[in-house]
C-alpha cells in the first residue's frame, strides 16, 4: 500500500506545505506514529523531511533505522521508506531520537564564554539534576532541538513528537521556567558574594541560606553556589534563545497537530491541551483521533431462533463491538464540540479538521503499516473541514 | 494466592504504569477488590486530577473522603508535603518566604526527589500508624515511577546530613521490605507498554530492591472461539442461510477483527512471559461503558479471581 495518492486531505496538505509540525497529546495515543507518518508523507511529496521522536517503540525505531539516542539526524535509506519507488524523486527522509541530556550539554557548551566555564557547569551536580530531572527539561530540549534543526538543518519539513507525559505542553513554560531560575534575584544575591551588591544582602537572606543548609546540608548549597557562579554571563544567551524558540512556535508556518483517542480520559486531556494551546495563542491545525475501533453496523441484531452456541458467540461478539462503537462515537462527538475553539470561532482556528484513524488489525511497526495508517491520517477530514494550511512554505 | 491476604498488615502497594495503560483504573480496581474483601483501604492519589474521584462518581475531592464502603481516597500533593515538612522542622515562618522567593523551587530542583521523598515519607508514616489495612498508591507514570521510587537512593547520594537524609533512609528501608511495600506494575498487551514494563521491572528490582507483586495486564479482549468464522463464506456455511447477508458481513468482519487483535495481544503476553518472571493477573477489555463504580466492581471480581489462580508467593 502506498501513501502518495490519498495525501491530499488536511494533514496530507500540512505535510506538503508547512515547515514545522508539532504533534502533541497525552501518552499512549499514537503521537510517535502520527509524527512518523507525517514526515514520511512530506518526503513522499518530494520534501526534505526529518522526524524528531522522543521515545519510539523499538520496532518502529528499527523500521526508521534508529538504533540509539542520537543528537544528530541521519537520513533513512530511500529503499526503506519508498520500497516500490513511487515517491517523488527529490524527497528525503531523516530521523532523530532525542537525547535530552546531550542536547542540554550542547547548549551549555555553545553559550559558555570559554571551554572551562562549560566544563565546570557540566560537572556540577546541580546542573546534572536540572538536565536530567527538572520537570519540563525534556519538553524544552525537544523544542530546542526543533529550533536548531530549523536554523541549521536546512530541512523543508520538521515533524516533532512531544514527550509522552501528562504535562506534554510544559515545553510552553519550560524556557521561561529555566530563565526564571537563572533570574532569581534572591539567590543571585546570596550566591554571588564577590559582588558589591552582597554588601546589602540583609541578614534575612543569610538566615534563609542557613535554614536551607540545615535541611539539606551545606554540600548541596555549595553545589548551588558553584552552579550560579559558573553560569555567570550565560543567562542572556539562554534567555534570547528561549525567546526565539517561543517565536518559532508561534510562527504562522508552525502547525500543531493534536493526537487523541476515543476514550474518556484521552478526550478530556485533548480538551485541556486545546485550551492551553489556544491560551498561548497557538493554533491547532489538525486533530487526529487514533485507534478508533472499526464499526460493524449500527444495531445489535438478534441471533436467529435456535442458533447454535457458535453462532451465539458470533452475535455476542458483534454486540460487543457495536456497543463499543456507540461509546466511542459519543466521545468523538464530545471532542468535536469541545476542540474547535470557542463558539463563534476564534480567528486563528476556523474549524479544526478532524481525521479519524482506525485501530488496525496489525501492529504499526514498519513502513508498510505506517503507510496503512497514512491512508487514513492523510485523507479527508471526518468533519468536512478543509485544511487551514494557508502558509505555503514548502 | 489470595488478594485479601496480599492486601493486609498495612502494606503499601504502589501501582505503576506508563500513561494510557489504565494505571489509575487498576489502582481503583485493587482498592475496590480489597474493600470488598473486608479490608480498610486507603487509596492515595498523588498527582491530583488523576480521574480517580470521577470513577467513584465524585467530580473532585479536596481532602480525605470515603468514596466506597471501606475505601477512602487521600490526595497527597508534593508541595504541601514539603511545606508541612518545613513546618514540622521549625521553619514555619521561613517556609512562606522560601516559597515566595522561589528558593524552595530551586532547592527542590537541586535535590532530586526531594519532593518525592517527602510524599513517600508521608506514605511511610501512614504505614507506621497502621492507618488502614492496605495503602494503595496510584503512582506516577512509568518513566516517572522509576524516578519517583529511585528518589530516596538518589537523595542518599546527594545529601549526607540532616533530617531529609533520615527520611530518605527510612523510606528506602520501607521500600526494600516486601512485608511493608510492594509494587504492582500495570501494562497493556501491546509492544511499547510491554517493553517499558520489562525495563521498569528490572530497574526497580535491581536498583531499589523492591518486591514486585503480580503484574496486571489490562484490556484483554475475550477469547471467543471464532477463528474459523472470520469470512462471510464461513459464517454463511455455518448458518445455512438463516442469517441475512448484511448481518453475515458484519458478523464475519467483527469476528476477524477480534481474532486478529486477540492474536496480537497473545503474542505480547508471550513476550511479557519471556521477559518477566512474575505472576500475572489479566483484566478484561470493557466494551460497553466508561469506568464507573459498576465497572470497577466487575474488574475487581476479575482481579480477585486472577489472584486466586496464582500460586502462593507468586
Amino acid at each position: 500500500m502506498t501513501a502518495a495518492p490519498e495525501a491530499d486531505g488536511p494533514l496530507g496538505q500540512l505535510a506538503g506545505r508547512r515547515p514545522i509540525i508539532v504533534c502533541c497529546g497525552s501518552g499512549g495515543v499514537g503521537k510517535t506514529t502520527t509524527a512518523a507518518v507525517l514526515a514520511l508523507a512530506g518526503a513522499r511529496q518530494g520534501r526534505d523531511a526529518v522526524v524528531v521522536t522522543i521515545d519510539p517503540a523499538k520496532r518502529l525505531a528499527n523500521a526508521l533505522g534508529l538504533d540509539a539516542l542520537s543528537n544528530t539526524a541521519h537520513e533513512i535509506d530511500r529503499s526503506r521508506w519508498d520500497p516500490d519507488g513511487t515517491a517523488a524523486p527529490e524527497g528525503r527522509l531523516s530521523a532523530l531520537m532525542l537525547d535530552t541530556k546531550s542536547t542540554f550539554d550542547h547548549l551549555v557548551l555553545k553559550y559558555s564564554t570559554d571551554p572551562a566555564q562549560g566544563e565546570r557547569i557540566l560537572e556540577n551536580r546541580f546542573y546534572r539534576n536540572i538536565s536530567g530531572f527538572l520537570s519540563g527539561t525534556q519538553e524544552y530540549m525537544a523544542m530546542e532541538k526543533l529550533h536548531e534543526l530549523h536554523e541549521e538543518g536546512g530541512y523543508e519539513l520538521i515533524v516533532i513528537d512531544t514527550p509522552p507525559t501528562r504535562n506534554a505542553l510544559d515545553f510552553l513554560d519550560a524556557p521561561a521556567r529555566l530563565t526564571r531560575l537563572l533570574d532569581n534575584k534572591l539567590f543571585r544575591l546570596v550566591m554571588a558574594p564577590t559582588r558589591a551588591s552582597f554588601k546589602v544582602a540583609n541578614l534575612a537572606l543569610q538566615a534563609v541560606f542557613r535554614s536551607v543548609s540545615r535541611i539539606i546540608g551545606t554540600e548541596v548549597v555549595e553545589d548551588l553556589v558553584l552552579f550560579f557562579q559558573a553560569f555567570e554571563g550565560m543567562e542572556d544567551g539562554f534567555r534570547q534563545r528561549a525567546h526565539r524558540v517561543l517565536e518559532l512556535l508561534s510562527d504562522e508556518g508552525t502547525a500543531f497537530v493534536l493526537v487523541t483517542a476515543p476514550a474518556r480520559d484521552a478526550v478530556s486531556e485533548a480538551g485541556y491541551f486545546a485550551d492551553r494551546l489556544e491560551n498561548a495563542g497557538l493554533a491547532i491545525s489538525g486533530l487526529v483521533v487514533n485507534r478508533i475501533h472499526p464499526e460493524f453496523g449500527a444495531d445489535v441484531p438478534a441471533p436467529p431462533p435456535g442458533a447454535t452456541a457458535e453462532i451465539g458467540e458470533l452475535y455476542a461478539n458483534l454486540a460487543d463491538f457495536v456497543e463499543l462503537s456507540k461509546r466511542e462515537r459519543a466521545h468523538l462527538e464530545g471532542l468535536e464540540r469541545s476542540v474547535p475553539g470557542p463558539p463563534g470561532g476564534h480567528p486563528r482556528t476556523p474549524g479544526v479538521p478532524i481525521v479519524r484513524v482506525p485501530l488496525l488489525e496489525v501492529e504499526v511497526c514498519d513502513i508498510a503499516s505506517l503507510s496503512e495508517v497514512g491512508g487514513y491520517l492523510l485523507g479527508p477530514a471526518s468533519n468536512g473541514t478543509a485544511s487551514n494550511g494557508r502558509v505555503g512554505a514548502g | 494466592m489470595e488478594l485479601a491476604e496480599w492486601c493486609s498488615s498495612s502494606r503499601v502497594i504502589i501501582v505503576a504504569g506508563k500513561g494510557g495503560v489504565g494505571k489509575t483504573t487498576t489502582a481503583a480496581t485493587l482498592a475496590v477488590a480489597a474493600a470488598r474483601a473486608g479490608r480498610r483501604v486507603l487509596l492515595v492519589e498523588l498527582e491530583g486530577k488523576s480521574g480517580l474521584p470521577s470513577m467513584f462518581g465524585f467530580e473532585s475531592i479536596s481532602g480525605e473522603l470515603e468514596v466506597y464502603p471501606g475505601l477512602t481516597i487521600l490526595p497527597l500533593a508534593a508541595d504541601e508535603a514539603l511545606l508541612e515538612y518545613l513546618e514540622d522542622h521549625g521553619l514555619k515562618r521561613m517556609s512562606k518566604r522560601l516559597v515566595q522567593s522561589g528558593v524552595l523551587d530551586i532547592v527542590a530542583t537541586a535535590v532530586p526527589g526531594m519532593k518525592e521523598i517527602l510524599v513517600l515519607g508521608r506514605v511511610k508514616a501512614l504505614q507506621r500508624e497502621r492507618a488502614a489495612d492496605v495503602i494503595v498508591v496510584d503512582g506516577p507514570a512509568a518513566g516517572h515511577a522509576v524516578t519517583f521510587l529511585l528518589s530516596p537512593k538518589g537523595l542518599l547520594d546527594a545529601v549526607r546530613v540532616g533530617p531529609v537524609l533520615t527520611q530518605a533512609l527510612e523510606v528506602t528501608e520501607m521500600l526494600a521490605d516486601p512485608e511493608r511495600a510492594q509494587v504492582m506494575l500495570v501494562t497493556l498487551p501491546e509492544e511499547t507498554p510491554v517493553n517499558e514494563t520489562a525495563e521498569t521491572a528490572e530497574t526497580l528490582v535491581d536498583r531499589i530492591g523492591l518486591t514486585l507483586g503480580p503484574l496486571v495486564v489490562n484490556g484483554l479482549y475475550p477469547d471467543r472461539p471464532l477463528a474459523g468464522l472470520t469470512s462471510p463464506e464461513e459464517v454463511r456455511a455455518l448458518a445455512g442461510g438463516a442469517i441475512p447477508d448484511g448481518e453475515v458481513e458484519h458478523l464475519a468482519r467483527a469476528a476477524r477483527f477480534l481474532t486478529r487483535r486477540r492474536h496480537l495481544q497473545e503474542e505480547q503476553l508471550a513476550r511479557l512471559a519471556d521477559r518477566l518472571d512474575l505472576g500475572r493477573v489479566v483484566l478484561p477489555f470493557l466494551f460497553a461503558s466508561d469506568i464507573g463504580r459498576a465497572e470497577l466492581e466487575i474488574l475487581s471480581e476479575a482481579m480477585a479471581a486472577g489472584f486466586s489462580a496464582l500460586p502462593v508467593g507468586a
